[in-house]
């Protein structure tokens, strides 16, 4: 039978998960962690903490700043030294709170033992509470607050909740490692989900490229099937290799034949899709009480020779952590936040890991260096490529112009900025950097014409 | 240490414009090859002169005329002598085929901008040039060396053509054809059309290795099958049949190298079909009512005009838009 | 010969026909417009540059002829010369603008301001701004992709090759402000062309503190506040660790360029060099003596007070 995939565009690059065999090791703790206030999208959230303070692992040391917004808690224990703006990994100032560590000393009444609880409570509230104070976001790269998500809008309905184990990046293998490793408690943090959102159907969905992962997840829903019908309706759907997988928008067309409209959220074609990352978040936020201070990280490259996959706390420099693992080597010439496709290049080697940090990555100038752009032969591998079925050649000759009109009407807003079209240029025409500028400006005319919609009707009552 | 810092995505794949023209350089090598094989060392002259000068022109315009970097370097030029030279009878003199390079590269592809910005096909407008300026020459083919009976004047399609015109019956000349020697020796004809086996592996290695998507040149096939199928249904004595002109004449070459060119199909597969049907009919209607034996170099061209409105009119379905 | 004359007369009534029928269309489609507008519009430069706000000349002379006054009507590419024309031809009075020129604030050339990664994306300073904060310590300078450049439709702009940083030929620059909006960092701001074209900016727009501003570039302004000190006729001010020039108030008299520790404030057009130690000498001259007149001063209430 084929294996289920989305139905238009994507690229196939080599799956290079070199670091797969190694087991997620905790990574010692850093001096000092700098926990940026802004690592949601939504609103930064506002700090609970002054400058002398002293805090304890777990602590809330922000709050929301808004409805779609987080908390942000301590990741180490000691003192607040500054709450200032830092540098990001872009080089952008961004406020972070900085806590010198003392010791390890968490939060009263979070369970730190491996001891697995397999009961989920029945009270969807403050199931939904306890995610909303731990602080989870998702964790699959948007980090889009899980409460959030979670409370569907009224009028819409929660008809599958689907769990995002694709880890269709390259390189990546947090995922992975969960997935092995701590698949009981992935697969609980799976069902508190699907609770949650009224005990609807569940599907985990693994690539094929993960066999140990598929045979494992399924084993322990059969498992826990029996001991709970809490368990029923979960169950693993093995998909074809390809990229963009993991994006919503994709799975979700994989998953369910479904295709979520321009601008609408997954909600308005019934789904709900979570990351694995964030179901083991869930997990110790609801059962264990512990709220989102670490994450699994991979570290990785060909020329990188300590691959590894390190529990690492939020707010840990990243120099500390390739320090950790020997340095970066000299044929290394790009950093990346996250995977190759996606993954932002980092500019600053100072700047902290955030609570979405999935991996880093070392690539070799031979690797990674664009080729010199010619022009281009219109072969259209761009447009055959675009999962959104969008005609990135056109689209940057309309960006280059500035003509925004015809960029809102080919659907430039559409572009999930995956560089499947960058990807595929064999004229090395920097199709998404151009793209990008066209997006952000088709976007801001949407959002000028809906304000401005608005105010009229204000304006008319 | 200083990072290296640009957008996503990091990597890239292995495409490039150079991989994917010599990708077809190598498909074409094998009826290349056959070509000479059968025509001796005068076909490798017309290749090798055909070639050589178009990727000459093409220097010297970026060079000398436009004072920019060299484009050679994409092959590009290499694909479009290649082409030309293989559209061309073997006895064709070395002038006549560089004065086809010029018009190739020099108009049909350097006035427009140089690569990906040409309306037409290169090496077809070079080879209908020669062919509306020299019709003695580019007409007069003759069989292949290594044949005993080695003769002049007349390709299968042309017979047929002059049946058509005269009124006698086409099966007269057709019977003369086993379907199995056209297969692997196309009597007659341009030099590049000999061996439609050895195109159609090297259509096959561009399909395997991605290079090209087959719809075009399987839409192109299937409406000459049809087209032809319903005439010779109608009148057999009047109109060839189906297998005949899927392997006689330019078809095979044009349907797989010429009509699958980048620059001039159109991008999305639903405009790659239409295109093909427009080629297909385009070429049977020119055998069986034109007063050229062969239509698919005007075919192809004719249909490369129609390529900006069948991009604008056949557009990929969007995501998540009804 | 018969032929010859069948063919002129069909011909000739062809065209007659059909240009009774041009005729008949004009005139029913015609559409009546002020011819003011074509007036205006001849008088205007013709660059459809859009630097008054309008779409082109055309919609600029449309909108001349319908406003009351010509208040917010502008061509700064015209200038005092076409808005007189412009104004005598409606009939309405204008002010005249002082002739203002493009500057570009940022200083950070190679030398000043060291690169600390490298930017490997497309030259554009749009995506490279939207991508992070630069290939240098300073996250408000120069990106040095020349986005200006291609904004500028007279030619004005060029990148300097040694410094990196874009340079306004004055001559050509007609203040339209395409380069002010192309900037991402808003670094190119239009200022008045000043007498005889001379003129004094701060050249940084860098608001991190003093240290973090000069360990990132050389000839940062650091906000230290002594040119506001320096200057006596109140035209600067210094706000988020960056001085400003307010270049209505400013009098040349270039005394801050003299003071500035960094060297982070530039002059253009004047026709003697500035001599910075003998100004400085001078400057801290009056100043000891203006200390010494304000604790004369104060010694002299004092002793008032004390009587």
């Amino acid at each position: 039978m084929r294996k289920p995939t989305f139905s238009i565009g994507g690229v196939h690059p080599h799956d290079s998960k070199i670091s797969r065999e190694c087991r997620v090791e905790p990574m010692p703790l850093p001096d000092s962690a700098y926990i940026a206030v802004a690592q949601h999208i939504g609103a930064p959230a506002k700090p609970l903490v002054a400058v002398g303070d002293k805090v304890k692992v777990g602590q809330p040391i922000a709050e929301p700043g808004g409805f779609v917004s987080a908390f942000i808690h301590a990741s180490v224990s000691g003192t607040v030294k500054s709450i200032a703006p830092r540098a990001d990994l872009a080089g952008n100032p961004v406020m972070t709170i900085e806590i010198a560590r003392e010791g390890d000393e968490w939060m009263e009444g979070i369970d730190l033992s491996d001891t697995l609880v397999t009961e989920i409570p029945d009270d969807n509230k403050a199931i939904l509470d306890k995610i909303r104070l731990g602080g989870i976001v998702g964790l699959g790269g948007a980090t889009f607050p899980t409460h959030v998500k979670l409370s569907p809008p009224p009028g819409s309905k929660c008809e599958r909740l689907i769990i995002n184990g694709c880890e269709c990046e390259p390189y990546l293998t947090s995922d992975f490692r969960c997935l092995l490793e701590k698949g009981e408690q992935v697969v609980i943090g799976a069902a508190i989900l699907k609770q949650v959102l009224g005990g609807v159907p569940c599907t985990v969905a693994i690539e094929e490229n993960k066999p140990e992962a598929i045979a494992h997840i399924g084993e322990v829903i059969a498992r826990l099937r029996k001991q709970s019908p809490k368990y029923d309706g979960i169950e693993v759907m093995v998909m074809k290799m390809r990229y963009p997988q993991g994006g919503e928008k994709q799975l979700i067309d994989a998953v369910m034949h479904r295709q979520v409209g321009s601008g609408a959220l997954p909600i308005s074609v019934g789904a709900v899709v979570q990351n694995v990352g964030t179901a083991l978040a869930v997990y110790d936020a609801v059962l264990k009480n512990k709220p989102l201070v670490d994450n699994t990280l991979t570290v990785t490259g060909e020329c990188f020779p300590h691959q590894a996959n390190l529990l690492v706390r939020v707010g840990t420099p990243l120099r500390t952590i390739l320090e950790h693992l020997g340095g970066i080597p000299d044929e290394a010439v790009k950093v990346i936040s996250g995977g190759p496709m996606m993954g932002k290049a980092v500019a600053n080697l100072d700047a902290a890991t955030l609570k979405g940090t999935s991996a880093l990555l070392l690539l070799t100038e031979k690797q990674t260096a664009r080729g010199e752009e010619g022009p281009c032969i219109r072969c259209g591998k761009c447009a055959e490529a675009c999962p959104m079925g969008l005609e990135p050649f056109l689209l940057q000759k309309l960006s280059r112009i500035g003509d925004v009109e015809a960029l809102e009407a080919n659907a430039a807003q559409d572009c999930i900025e995956c560089g499947c079209c960058l990807y595929s240029c064999p004229a090395n025409i920097p199709l998404l950097d151009i793209i990008r500028l066209g997006k952000a400006d088709a976007m801001k005319a949407i959002r000028e014409r809906a304000a401005a919609a608005k105010a009229a009707a204000e304006a008319a009552k | 240490m200083k990072l290296l810092v640009s957008p996503n995505p990091h990597i890239h794949s292995k495409w490039s414009t150079r991989s994917l023209m010599t990708d077809v350089v190598i498909a074409l090598l094998p009826a290349a090859i056959c070509s000479v094989v059968f025509y001796g060392w005068r076909e490798a002259l017309v290749l090798a002169v055909s070639v050589l000068s178009c990727v000459g022109f093409e220097w010297l315009i970026t060079r000398g005329l436009m004072k920019q970097k060299s484009t050679i370097c994409d092959m590009s030029a290499v694909v479009t002598g290649l082409l030309l030279g293989m559209n061309l009878p073997f006895t064709t003199p070395w002038w006549m085929v560089m004065t086809g390079a010029l018009v190739a590269i020099g108009i049909a592809k350097m006035t427009f901008g140089g690569l990906g910005q040409n309306v037409f096909n290169p090496a077809l407008v070079g080879r209908v040039f020669l062919l509306v300026s020299f019709p003695a020459v580019m007409t007069t083919w003759v069989g292949p060396v290594h044949f005993a009976d080695a003769y002049t004047g007349s390709t299968p399609l042309s017979s047929v053509n002059e049946a058509i015109l005269n009124g006698t019956p086409v099966t007269e000349i057709t019977s003369q054809y086993s379907y199995g020697s056209m297969l692997l020796a196309n009597l007659g004809g341009s030099a590049g059309e000999i061996c439609a086996l050895a195109l159609l592996l090297g259509f096959v290695y561009l399909c395997v290795r991605k290079v090209i998507k087959p719809w075009i040149t399987l839409s192109i096939f299937a409406t000459v099958a049809l087209t032809s199928l319903i005439f010779w249904g109608v009148d057999s004595a009047r109109f060839t049949d189906p297998a005949f002109n899927l392997l006689s004449g330019g078809l095979i070459l044009g349907a797989c190298f010429m009509a699958t060119d980048y620059v001039t199909s159109p991008m999305s597969t639903k405009g790659g079909i239409i295109f093909g049907i427009g080629i297909g009919f385009l070429t049977m209607m020119i055998r069986y009512f034109g007063s050229y034996p062969e239509g698919v170099s005007f075919a192809i061209l004719i249909m490369n005009a129609f390529v900006p409105l069948l991009n604008r009119w056949f557009k990929q379905k969007k995501f998540g838009r009804a | 010969m018969n032929t010859i004359w069948t063919t002129i007369a069909i011909i000739s009534l062809i065209g007659l026909v059909l240009a009774l029928v041009l005729y008949l269309v004009a005139e029913k489609f015609k559409v009546v417009e002020d011819p003011r507008i074509d007036d205006v519009e001849k008088v205007m430069p013709g660059a459809n540059c859009g630097g008054c706000g309008f779409a082109g000349c055309r919609a600029f002379a449309e909108a001349a002829v319908k406003a009351p006054n010509l208040d917010n009507n502008f061509c700064p590419v015209g200038g005092n010369e076409t808005m007189a024309k412009v104004a005598a031809i409606l009939g309405y009075e204008v002010k005249e603008k002082a002739p203002m020129v493009a500057v570009v604030r940022c200083n950070g050339s190679c030398a000043n301001r060291p690169t600390v990664n490298t930017y490997g994306g497309f030259a554009s300073c749009r995506v490279k701004a939207t991508l992070y904060s630069g290939d240098t310590g300073c996250a408000f300078g120069c990106l040095g992709c020349g986005d200006c450049v291609a904004a500028c439709q007279f030619g004005a702009l060029s990148m300097d090759p040694e410094t990196g940083l874009p340079v306004v030929d004055e001559t050509k620059c007609t203040a339209c402000g395409a380069c002010t909006k192309a900037c991402p960092k808003g670094l190119i701001e239009l200022r008045a062309k000043g007498p005889r074209g001379m003129r004094v900016w701060v050249d940084c727009r860098n608001k991190d503190k003093g240290p973090a501003a000069k360990k990132a570039c050389a000839a940062a302004c650091i906000g230290c506040g002594i040119c506001a000190k320096t200057c006596r006729h109140e035209a600067i001010t210094v706000a988020d660790n960056i001085a400003y020039i307010d270049y209505n108030k400013c009098k040349l008299c270039r005394e801050c360029i003299a003071m500035c520790p960094t060297g982070a404030i530039h002059e253009s057009g004047f026709p003697k060099p500035l001599d910075k130690e003998a100004t400085k000498a001078r400057i801290l001259e009056r100043q000891k003596k203006e200390r010494e007149a304000a604790a004369a001063a104060a010694k002299t209430t004092e002793e008032k007070k004390d009587a």
